[in-house]
């Protein structure tokens, strides 16, 4: 991919791609003491940032609407759980209390029943707790998934609608990048925030609240970690991002030296440049290793100053405990449970700060498609009909047509095809031949006249209809990864055997197919590097074939077949263009000289039309580029 | 994966070794401080002894300091040797595939060598980070967990047992079930992915064909199939958090329950039984830790094994030992009963081929699809090697030149002509850094690339982006020529170079060629008789034989597959005349 998004490159692409297992959900909810948390916790948070957060993010959660009973139910859910998650350490000080009072005391017999009456009530709390928080990641997973299902298919339904402009402005892997590693990336975020947020929203309130109601002069001790939590975590979030985005940045530009690299190998090898190329490599290897570094270990370190951060409040919450234990104000379960909560309370702030990261990359993402999304569809189809049966014959009335408003290409332009002729368009390159064919399709609108088909405006009815009687051979050769015979097939719908057959041994495809040791189901590799340039172009003439059109268009579809195989494809192609009108886009006088009318364009105006033997004999512009031909052999005869 | 990980981590085993003295150092700190919590319970709070209080929590920031001092510098290291190390990687595989022929460039595919070069580097590289920072604590927290766990008291140590292998178990089953998962995920994730850039790349095809509706389904599908997958992996995911609180309270009940028997035989204190809830928690977080380490392993050894053969594979194309670095005659090319077969195939490619080129004579060579035209081209700059005969540049077998030497004489322009991102400048230097920007102009007017590069906004420094997507493919073949004719090389090579250009052009750049290379030997792939009717020698190439050879006139009336070409391409425009 030529345009790395920022995360892309770890995100999907075609190895990296599992989504970072436990990335998100590793981050324990009880961290006491312990080293560590999401294991790859840090890293996610990638330099892309929203344009406009808020709207995106709204318009984010809009996609979720669908699923809105499922949200509430969630939702409800997590209190419930985030309270049984809350409350549990109370009980469990409950215990510790009765244990306590027994043998500290009052130096009584411990009370077993009701030190058990208490843990059974824990025990209830905690089972309710684990499958209410099971039960709503089940949910929530499936609300995710089904969310981002739609996504997709929305991208996809979007694609079919947006006119063929919209793609030409825009870089073919731009767009790939925002159908694939950006709704990947909304994905992900979804996955892992959505939970993650309400979780650790409800048990930053549910932990407050209990630890208020166990002793509001310890909270608000306490509650003096929050400024700091939020300030490490601001400050080295900051940092971290914008080495990350250092490091998305080297990664993208040492992916696309290393894709030059390869995609050059033989020049690079024949120009002698294999040490310069190294050596350029070799340091944007050091940059981008600097960039690494740095975000590393900058991200790796909130976590432990987090903790150290947890581990002052402990002290401080253990000492004033302690002081109000003696001074008989809070009982000795009191401080176990406010430890267990001081545990549980900078957990999710870290976590929440992090998520906050990831959010950001995530509705970044959304932001991308969201544009895809808006962009202006095709113009609606009309209802009308081609007339029956099919004569094919094609008139352009006055047509004005131009890719950008400021640079008009083709003007007023009028011709005729009759029903079964073959119009061959000659030209330099720039000059508007392949513009011609794409308005017959009508890839594109026009900005005047118009374009008929036997006597019916092409505008008036659906593309579909207009297309179904239209076959085309394009200079590059698109095939889609399946079996030469699929593609083949890809022409008709429904073709039987039969027919791909004789397409195929009508346009010479059988004479190679034959070589090929899996025969037609050969699997074409998606850059198709098992055929040669000229057996690509075969099969998708042999598509065309099949496809039994009323119109044919041909848009330089033999410039790489070599001259052995054109002249059977030219045969071939004659017998196909007996009964059907023609549109010949070739460079190669050879090919078109038997065409019944031959245009000759320059900047997007027809300047002659005629026969070859008219043309010739009118010496125009037709008659220089014949003459150009011959006045190379001329000379080089002369230099010989 | 090992031996990968071995090779290159041993430069920074010292890195390591202060990463494990450090987690060593952070994980003890660790360790102590439930102990000092419980000691300031019972001997502090119990007591009422506010002094005591007092030193135990300065003892504890003492030891909280020594933690975070351990941490961050285990980060720094571990970052640091993991970071090096995926550095080191890079470049090694770098270094080895651009010593590639092209055959073995070709048996990997280009996009292929590109992910191992970076995606799977990544893998390896997250592991040696993950494992330096977060990893190796585990099993010392494990053990020391488990120490200072019986230290408090051995009378409840079955409970960690139990704990344990209940965790482990759960832990267990979900990887077992998730690894398969993931990795259909991923296959999942690849169809999708190639769907929609058929889709876009095919666009005209699809709508010209009215296939939207089939390809709809095709997309369907394979969204459908991604979303069930994703779907599957994510209850597992969604199941394992949970489960592991789950287990957690569920010992912490158990050991306040059983704890408090040990406290009614006067066996363990209060303080001690919350210590004891801290340490089992610890023992089993990192029991969820090493088995994280289970589940990233099974990844990262695919990529060490994707690596692993990009590394252990050599050039086909060995530089001699004892390079011939001087020649005395300039540009004379003979093949000699010259073979090449693909390992394990069937037919060879090129069978007994002999001829020579001299200087200032131009060889075309013509024949049809899959002759092997463009093989015995690469031949010549060595981007293979003969499997039999020998290929020879002045008398000089090219095995047995110096490679600088031999690259230095030829002017390659491929079939399918590269360019770099950069300027047309950059491009047009690059088998020549010395050249002025005459002599780019110059080379520029011979390609018919003067006029185009002129009215480019910034002319010689205008920018190229890379594969030269933003010009034309015509406008690119003419760069290519331009860039090979900078570098005034003694061959030149055209693999089908005129394909893109019109007629007009074609066929003002080779009378200009003429002059440019009379002193050369060239060699002119081509598909068009009129390109190559006034070459000296024309080659007729036929499944990988010399099915004729000599001049135009000769050739057409002694070569019948020579003649038949000449028919298709002449029978309508009576040049042959």
């Amino acid at each position: 991919m030529s345009t790395p998004t920022s995360k892309g490159e770890t995100a999907v692409s075609s190895t990296g791609g599992a989504p970072a297992p436990v990335k998100a959900n590793a981050r324990p909810k009880y961290a006491p003491q312990q080293r560590g948390g999401g294991p790859m916790g840090h890293g996610v948070g990638t330099g892309e940032k929203a344009v406009s957060f808020g709207p995106s993010m709204k318009r984010l959660l809009g996609h979720l609407r669908p699923e809105l009973p499922q949200i509430v139910a969630v939702v409800a859910m997590v209190i419930v759980a985030t309270v049984g998650n809350a409350v549990g350490p109370v009980i469990l000080g409950q215990a510790t209390n009765l244990i306590y009072d027994a043998t500290v005391v009052n130096r009584t017999p411990i009370d077993f029943g009701a030190v058990g009456r208490v843990l059974l009530l824990a025990l209830a709390v905690y089972v309710v707790f684990f499958l209410l928080s099971w039960l709503s990641g089940f949910i929530i997973n499936a609300i995710v998934q089904r969310s981002v299902y739609r996504m997709r298919q929305q991208v996809s339904d979007k694609i079919t609608r947006l006119p063929l402009k919209y793609f030409d402005g825009q870089p073919r892997g731009e767009l790939l990048s925002r159908v694939t590693n950006d709704v990947d990336n909304v994905s992900q975020s979804l996955q892992q925030t959505l939970s993650q947020i309400l979780t650790n929203l409800f048990t930053l309130i549910g932990v407050l609240v209990m630890m208020f109601y166990v002793s509001w002069v310890l909270a608000l001790v306490a509650l003096v970690t929050i400024p700091i939590a939020l300030g490490v975590t601001m400050v080295i979030g900051k940092r971290s991002q914008k080495l990350f985005a250092r490091t998305w940045k080297s990664t993208g530009e040492l992916n696309s030296q290393i894709e030059e690299a390869y995609s050059g190998h033989d020049l690079v090898t024949v120009f002698g440049r294999r040490r310069e190329v190294a050596e350029q490599f070799r340091a944007k290897n050091a940059e981008l290793f600097d960039a690494s570094f740095g975000a590393q270990f900058i991200s790796g370190i909130i976590m432990p100053v987090m903790f150290f951060v947890g581990n002052l409040n402990y002290v401080v919450i253990a000492v004033v405990g302690g002081l109000m234990v003696t001074g008989g104000t809070l009982t000795i379960g009191g401080v176990q449970a406010f430890i267990q909560y001081s545990r549980m309370f900078t957990q999710p702030i870290t976590s929440l700060a992090s998520m906050a990261n990831l959010l950001q990359s995530g509705v970044a993402s959304a932001e991308r498609v969201f544009e895809v999304l808006d962009a202006e569809e095709e113009s609606p189809d009309q209802a009308g009909s081609l007339p029956e049966p099919a004569r094919g014959r094609v008139e352009f009335e006055h047509v004005d047509f131009s890719y950008t408003p400021e640079r008009p290409l083709i003007t007023d332009l009028s011709l005729v095809a009759e029903p079964g002729a073959t119009v061959a368009i000659v030209g330099p390159t720039g000059a508007g031949k392949t513009t011609l064919v794409n308005l017959v399709l009508r890839f594109y609108d026009l900005q005047a006249g118009r374009i008929t088909l036997d006597g019916t405006d092409i505008a008036s009815v659906p593309r579909r209809a207009l297309r179904d009687q239209i076959g085309m051979v394009l200079q590059d050769t698109w095939l889609f990864g399946g079996t030469i015979r699929d593609n083949i097939a890809y022409g008709k719908e429904g073709a039987t055997e039969e027919e791909i057959l004789a397409a195929a041994r009508a346009t010479y495809v059988d004479r190679f197919v034959h070589s090929l040791p899996d025969g037609y189901d050969t699997l074409i590799n998606e850059e198709a590097s098992n055929l040669s340039a000229g057996e690509k172009q075969l099969i998708t003439i042999a598509r065309a074939f099949l496809s039994d059109p009323t119109l044919l268009i041909l848009d330089e579809a033999t410039s790489s077949v070599d001259t052995r195989t054109e002249l059977l494809v030219q045969r071939a192609m004659k017998k196909l263009r007996a009964d059907r009108t023609s549109f010949v886009i070739a460079h190669r006088l050879s090919t078109i000289r038997d065409a019944d009318v031959i245009l000759v364009m320059e900047d997007g105006a027809i300047v002659e039309q005629g026969s070859h033997a008219g043309l010739l004999a009118a010496r125009g512009a037709y008659y220089d580029l014949y003459q150009a031909q011959f006045a190379a052999a001329i000379t080089e005869e002369d230099a010989a | 994966m090992i031996r990968l990980l071995a090779r290159f981590l041993r430069p920074y085993v010292p890195l390591l070794v202060a990463v494990v003295v450090l987690q060593l150092l952070q994980s003890t700190a660790a360790l102590f401080l439930p102990s000092l919590n419980a000691s300031i319970i019972d001997d502090g709070v119990a007591t009422g002894d506010t002094g005591h209080i007092w030193s135990l929590g300065g003892v504890m920031l003492a030891v909280s300091l020594l933690q975070i001092v351990g941490q961050v510098g285990a980060t720094w290291f571990g970052a640091r040797a993991a970071m090096a190390f995926g550095r080191d990687l890079r470049q090694a595989i770098f270094d080895n595939a651009l010593s590639f022929s092209s055959r073995e460039v070709n048996q990997f595919g280009a996009p292929s060598l590109i992910t191992r070069n970076t995606n799977d580097v990544q893998q390896l590289q997250m592991l040696v980070l993950m494992t330096a920072t977060l990893i190796v604590s585990a099993p010392l927290m494990m053990v020391g967990g488990v120490f200072m766990a019986l230290r408090e008291d051995v009378g409840l140590s079955w409970l960690i047992l139990v704990a344990v292998i209940v965790l482990g178990t759960i832990i267990g089953i979900l990887i077992v079930q998730m690894t398969p998962l993931f990795k259909s995920m991923q296959v999942r994730i690849d169809t999708l992915n190639r769907v929609l850039r058929e889709q876009i790349s095919g666009l005209r095809v699809i709508r010209a064909f009215v296939r939207e509706p089939t390809e709809a389904a095709r997309f369907d599908r394979a969204n459908h199939e991604l979303a069930d997958t994703a779907t599957r992996v994510g209850r597992r995911m969604m199941t394992m958090f949970p489960a592991v609180f789950f287990v957690m309270n569920l010992s912490s009940i158990a050991v306040i329950w059983f704890g408090a028997f040990r406290i009614a035989e006067g066996q363990l204190q209060v303080g001690q039984l919350t210590a004891y809830l801290a340490y089992l928690a610890q023992i089993l977080m990192s029991v969820m830790m090493s088995t994280i380490m289970i589940m990233i392993a099974p990844r990262a050894a695919v990529s060490a094994e994707r690596i692993g053969a990009v590394l252990d594979t050599s050039s086909s194309v060995v530089p001699p030992a004892r390079p011939v670095t001087t020649v005395t005659r300039h540009g004379e090319l003979a093949f000699d009963d010259v073979s090449f077969a693909y390992p394990g195939a069937d037919h060879p490619v090129l069978d007994g081929v002999s001829f020579t080129v001299r200087p200032g004579a131009t060889t075309a060579i013509i024949g049809s699809t899959g002759a092997g035209k463009t093989t015995l081209v690469n031949l010549i700059p060595r981007l293979f090697d003969a499997t039999s005969g020998a290929v020879m540049v002045d008398g000089v077998d090219v095995r047995e030149l110096d490679p600088d030497l031999l690259w230095g004489r030829i002017g390659l322009v491929p079939q399918r002509p590269y360019l770099f991102s950069g300027t047309v400048a950059s491009n047009l230097r690059l088998g020549n850094p010395d050249a002025t920007d005459e002599e780019l102009w110059h080379a520029l007017e011979v390609a018919q690339a003067r006029d185009f590069v002129e009215r480019m906004p910034d002319g010689l420094e205008s920018p190229i982006s890379q594969g030269g997507t933003n010009v034309s493919g015509g406008q690119r073949q003419r760069l290519a020529i331009a860039r090979a004719l900078v570098r005034r090389p003694e061959i030149y090579v055209f693999d089908d170079s005129f394909s893109a250009l019109d007629v007009a052009t074609d066929a003002a750049l080779r009378a200009a060629l003429v002059d440019e290379t009379a002193d050369a030997a060239v060699v002119v792939v081509a598909q068009r008789v009129s390109t190559i009717r006034n070459a000296e020698q024309i080659i007729v190439l036929e499944d990988g034989r010399i099915v004729g050879i000599g001049t135009h006139d000769h050739l057409l009336a002694t070569c019948p597959t020579y003649a038949e070409i000449v028919e298709s391409q002449f029978q309508a425009e009576e040049v042959a005349a």
